[in-house]
């Protein structure tokens, strides 16, 4: 966990004490509405649909348990009794007053958290793989890097008024849990004769004009990283189009120029840039590595794991679904699912993040993530603790083994909170959930990644889901479009429309059409979703969704 | 051709609830979209538009949103205003914690 210095608890004391002037000139009347807009958005204020809604920066995803309960006094305190962990690994309060949020903020510093560039046209918080530092797949922790990544770019001067967002991902395996090919700069850690450095991708992105990134560089030692990193920035600063905020994005400036015209505009300008980095910056980073140090992780017989794993079905299912492979054999990475079926994905109550947090303190090295997935995990926790994790997670209604499975949705606030959205997102996906749950299902389905967004935006991912769904108004109703075959790892893929889209009260019935098509065309069980519709294309669904056309067509 | 007016309502976000307001016929502001002015007239929504938007230090974001009468007063025509004057479906926050509004 990084450790705020001094300097940084100064930096975000002046912060806050600047914004909560900015909120009392605004109050007073000194401030109009258009000029306190851009000040409030690069603290993390949003004005939504029913209210204000703060976004608090969760960098890449690391929490330790402290920190998860001052979130869980925010909910309590200011807000009403939740918080929403968001597909940037964030967590957003969707009630908070005006008048409050300095104290908010205030309260978040105590605890080294903050709410500084989660919006506005900046270098957004960069998330990371959330397993990092944990996974048996990874070449390095990317973490220490996103956070001199974080550094770099909070307030930075060349950086305040960019075209538009930006937005950085991060991981240290070839196994891409980080989406980094749908960020507009995706770092893969690799290490080349012993040198750590980075592959970059650039130019991913979704939104209206879904692109998969391209690859800049295959590899950039660390070294030279945060140089090469300004130099695209600042290439893409300069020549990016401000004359349309749909084509301002690093993805439309890169289709346009081409991937070869910007490598050598990057090049051109890494050459000037380099020279001012003198080292400080990977002084720094050797600095924040020790911040990053793994666990010492306990020893201890593993008996007790087995046993309960053999006796107790409930808990083995649990085990198979939510728990992924530890680089330490006797340790686990523990995924607690949001995903309740029914409720609302991402929500956690202010005493389910306390139980989180509890948990990480006594099990997991206080260590807690959030994953752009919209679930919490514990990165390192001892096999023989499960049972117990299991028994107090199941108490508070966080023990759901859904993991990965048509439950595991990831939906965006839609209509119900967002005032950008043209149609709901959570009560689709709290209905599909039910359904399957309904239909016992879900297990034999296996794996498969339903993203939900309630407008073009795609904050839902629903390009890169293996099912996506996206909300829009068409003639002032409610209409959702499907596609199929996106796919968000290491093999990303944009999802292909089925065709017209499906009225609200249409959409899970079509949910259903599409799974039994998937299980009637499989070869065998372990043929996933993404696999069978990678083998037989779009007809047969197409033919269940559709079947008046082909009634038509005959 | 221009198209005919549809009749409207004046709404906004308070400034420091945040909430859903409705500007009245007597110049306060309703969280009740039954208690807005409901206006007929383009030239009269125009004018009410801007004595919204004046009022700097206790709105945000005034415009001119469709609804029609109602027995009760207006209602919304379109799904966002009908979800604005609610609050949002997975919980029963918003308004609908305080003065139940079923859906039209």
């Amino acid at each position: 966990m990084y450790r705020y210095s001094e300097f940084d608890k100064a930096f975000l004391a002046e912060r806050n004490a600047q914004f909560r002037a900015q909120v009392e000139r605004r109050i007073d009347g000194s401030l109009t509405e258009d000029e306190f807009k851009p000040l409030r958005l690069m603290n993390g204020l949003y004005l939504q649909l029913h209210a204000y809604m703060l976004r608090v920066a969760i960098p890449y995803g690391t929490l330790n348990s402290a920190q998860m309960r001052q979130l869980a006094l925010l909910a309590e305190k200011w807000d009403k009794g939740y918080g929403h962990f968001t597909t940037r690994q964030n967590i957003q309060y969707n009630w908070p007053k005006l008048r409050d949020v300095p104290d908010m903020l205030d309260a978040l510093a105590e605890v080294g958290l903050h709410a500084i560039q989660p919006s506005g046209n900046t270098i957004r918080n960069v998330t990371a793989d959330h397993f990092a530092g944990a996974a048996a797949d990874e070449i390095a922790d990317p973490r220490p890097y996103a956070e001199l990544l974080r550094q770099w770019s909070t307030d930075h001067p060349e950086f305040q008024f960019m075209p538009r967002k930006f937005k950085i991902a991060i991981t240290g395996s070839e196994h891409d849990r980080a989406v980094i090919k749908a960020h507009d700069i995706g770092l893969q850690l690799v290490e080349r004769d012993g040198v750590l450095g980075a592959r970059v991708l650039v130019g991913g992105g979704l939104g209206r004009t879904p692109m998969i990134g391209k690859e800049l560089s295959e590899f950039v030692a660390f070294d030279d990283l945060l140089a090469y990193l300004e130099a695209t920035v600042s290439v893409w600063n300069q020549i990016g189009r401000r004359d349309n905020k749909y084509k301002a994005r690093i993805k439309i400036t890169v289709h346009e120029h081409g991937i070869d015209a910007i490598r050598a505009k990057v090049n051109e300008r890494f050459l000037q840039v380099r020279p001012q980095f003198k080292g400080a910056d990977m002084a720094l980073l050797e600095q924040i590595k020790a911040h990053f140090a793994p666990p010492a992780c306990r020893e201890g017989s593993v008996a007790s794991f087995e046993s309960a794993y053999s006796n107790d079905p409930v808990f083995r299912s649990w085990v198979d679904t939510n728990i992924a492979p530890h680089k330490q054999a006797d340790h686990a990475i523990v995924t607690i699912s949001l995903k309740k079926h029914g409720a609302t994905p991402g929500d956690a109550t202010a005493e389910q993040m306390r139980v989180m947090a509890d948990l990480a303190e006594q099990y997991a090295y206080d260590e807690l993530r959030i994953s752009h997935e919209q679930n919490v995990i514990l990165p390192h926790v001892h096999k023989s603790d499960l049972p117990a994790i299991h028994a107090r997670l199941k108490q508070h209604g966080l023990a759901t083994a859904n993991i990965g499975l048509i439950s595991d949705i990831i939906a965006c606030p839609g209509m119900d909170y967002c005032a950008l959205a043209t149609a709901r997102s959570i009560p689709v996906a709290q209905q599909i959930a039910t359904r399957f749950d309904e239909l016992k299902l879900e297990h034999d389905i296996g794996h498969l990644k339903i993203k939900i967004s309630g407008c073009i935006n795609a904050c839902g991912h629903h390009h890169v889901g293996h099912i996506g769904i996206l909300g829009l108004d068409r003639a002032g109703v409610e209409n959702y479009q499907i596609t199929l075959g996106g796919d968000a790892t290491e093999t990303a893929a944009i999802g292909d429309r089925t065709g017209p889209g499906f009225a609200y009260d249409e959409i899970v019935p079509a949910i259903e059409r599409i799974i039994e098509t998937y299980l009637d065309q499989r070869e065998s069980p372990e043929e996933t979703f993404l696999q069978t519709y990678r083998r037989v294309g779009m007809a047969p669904f197409k033919a269940a969704l559709y079947p008046e056309a082909r009634a038509n067509a005959a | 051709m221009a198209r005919a007016f549809t009749p409207k309502v004046v709404t906004a976000n308070d400034l420091l609830e945040g909430d859903v307001i409705y500007l009245t016929a007597d110049d306060r502001w309703s969280r009740d979209l039954r208690e807005a002015e409901l206006i007929t007239d383009e030239a009269h929504a125009q004018l009410r538009l801007l004595d919204a938007q004046r009022q700097v230090d206790k709105i945000v974001g005034a415009y001119l949103a469709d609804a029609v009468a109602g027995e009760n007063g207006p209602e919304p025509t379109h799904f966002r205003e009908d979800f604005r004057r609610t609050g949002p479906s997975n919980y029963a926050h918003g308004k609908q914690e305080t003065s139940p509004q079923p859906r039209a």
